[in-house]
């Protein structure tokens, strides 16, 4: 199973441009990913994916793995940068037609495509995921709301959010086949 | 530090790898992780799973990273971005918008302009109108006059100024056949306010004053012949000033105009 990679992620906070390729293969996916599932629009997320990576580029000598995982400090500038365009007016735009609500329904609607994912076991996470699951990580994670802002959004109570975010990663775990 | 299995149990590695927990605990739990092979293969595990749970949510496949290559140099330093197509575009509206607003305003002030000609134009117009009225009118009243004299066997009395309006003329040209007398007043000043001219008819021995009527429709211009009834045999004929309405007999302290009939 795929560690960090440690050594990657020095040379790339080196600003060596190769590093930063096998950067952005790995992980550009996942973060289009996130940003789509704020955006709903894959135009404007194609926009934020690529402005994301620019900002990972030119702030690398921010990364402090003292603080988190390089994973998460990327997510953090997508999510920002996805939530920064929410206030645009191209996203008002597009926001009229726009039907997707949580991630979950992105999966079920996107068409097939070939990605680094097993289709087939994402799918069998929606669907046996509950929605509160569903939910649950759809603001945690994809949106990167604090777990009170959770339970404030799903009205439930704040221990529900953190014994249920805990067990829905572990099935998340199971499905996708991580170790 | 606490058994990794508890600390894993209290889910506080999810909210490490989303990021969202307060910036002093993401130091602290980095840092046990760091310490902790156990809860670093959590971590892992934990990242791994989102990382392709996201992935599915990708609306499509990424684009090439070459796209991006234009955002850095080969030597890896930071080319400052004229940041991404937006800008030119983005000058383009506003100057096609400054443009339009200054084209708009442009033909704003060319309209106000005609409007105004248009407005000046009308009003000139409207002068020579009320213009060519008056002299129309002035016309008429001076054919009425010339009719009047010209008429056959009307005798033509002057009327000469007497001590009150030492400038003051006036004339009466009486149709001795059919009763009527027009007076010509061009030469009496206007008549001051509440008072009018009126005219008499004089027998002389003994001088006898008969109105033959007041000049109420007084005009400015003084231009009008005014047609009164005379069935009189007249000898002289008189203007006298008196308060509005006419008087019984005449105020001679007030006497214009005076004039014998001659033929």
């Amino acid at each position: 199973m795929m560690t960090q990679p440690d050594a990657l992620i020095a040379r790339f906070l080196q600003k060596d441009a190769m590093s930063f390729e096998k950067i952005y293969e790995l992980y550009s996916e996942s973060l289009f990913g996130v940003i789509n599932s704020i955006l709903h629009d894959k135009e404007l997320s194609e926009e934020v994916l690529q402005d994301t990576f620019v900002k990972i580029w030119n702030n690398s000598d921010r990364y402090n793995p003292k603080k988190g995982r390089f994973f998460t400090w990327m997510l953090n500038i997508a999510r920002n940068s996805a939530i920064d365009k929410t206030r645009s007016k191209a996203f008002k735009n597009q926001r009229k037609n726009h039907t997707a609500e949580y991630f979950v329904d992105i999966l079920e609607a996107r068409g097939s495509f070939n990605t680094s994912v097993d289709a087939i076991g994402i799918q069998k996470f929606v669907d046996v995921l509950e929605p509160l699951c569903k939910k649950i990580i759809h603001f945690l994670f994809f949106k990167g709301y604090t777990q009170k802002e959770t339970a404030e959004e799903l009205e439930i109570p704040l221990g529900t959010v953190k014994t249920r975010n805990r067990i829905c990663i572990k099935k998340l775990r199971d499905i996708v086949g991580v170790e | 530090m606490k058994d990794p299995q508890t600390y894993i149990d209290s889910g506080v590695l999810e909210l490490f790898v989303y990021g969202t927990l307060p910036e002093e605990e993401m130091v602290e739990v980095a840092h046990i992780v760091a310490q902790n092979p156990v809860l670093l293969q959590e971590v892992v595990s934990i990242e791994n799973s989102l990382l392709k749970l996201a992935s599915a949510a990708a609306p499509a496949q990424v684009a090439d990273f070459s796209n991006l290559r234009k955002y850095i140099d080969v030597d890896g330093k930071v080319i400052p971005l004229s940041r991404k197509r937006t800008p030119i575009p983005t000058i383009i509206l506003w100057a096609a918008a400054i443009l339009l607003l200054a084209g708009v305003g442009y033909l704003y002030t060319e309209n106000s302009k005609l409007e105004n000609q248009l407005v000046d134009t009308e009003r000139e117009l409207l002068l020579q109108e009320s213009k060519t009225q008056v002299a129309e009118s002035d016309l008429q009243q001076t054919k009425d006059i010339l009719n009047v004299i010209r008429q056959q066997d009307l005798i033509a009395v002057p009327l000469g100024a007497q001590a009150v309006a030492p400038e003051a003329y006036a004339s009466v040209y009486w149709d001795q056949e059919n009763g009527k007398a027009y007076i010509d007043v061009k030469g009496l000043p206007e008549p001051p306010q509440g008072k009018v001219y009126q005219v008499w008819s004089l027998t002389l021995e003994p001088l006898t004053p008969t109105s033959l009527g007041i000049l109420d429709q007084y005009d400015v211009t003084g231009n009008q012949i005014f047609e009164l009834d005379n069935p009189n045999q007249s000898e002289a004929f008189g203007i006298t000033l008196e308060p509005a309405g006419g008087s019984e007999s005449p105020t001679l302290e007030q006497l214009y105009t005076l004039g014998v009939v001659t033929s």
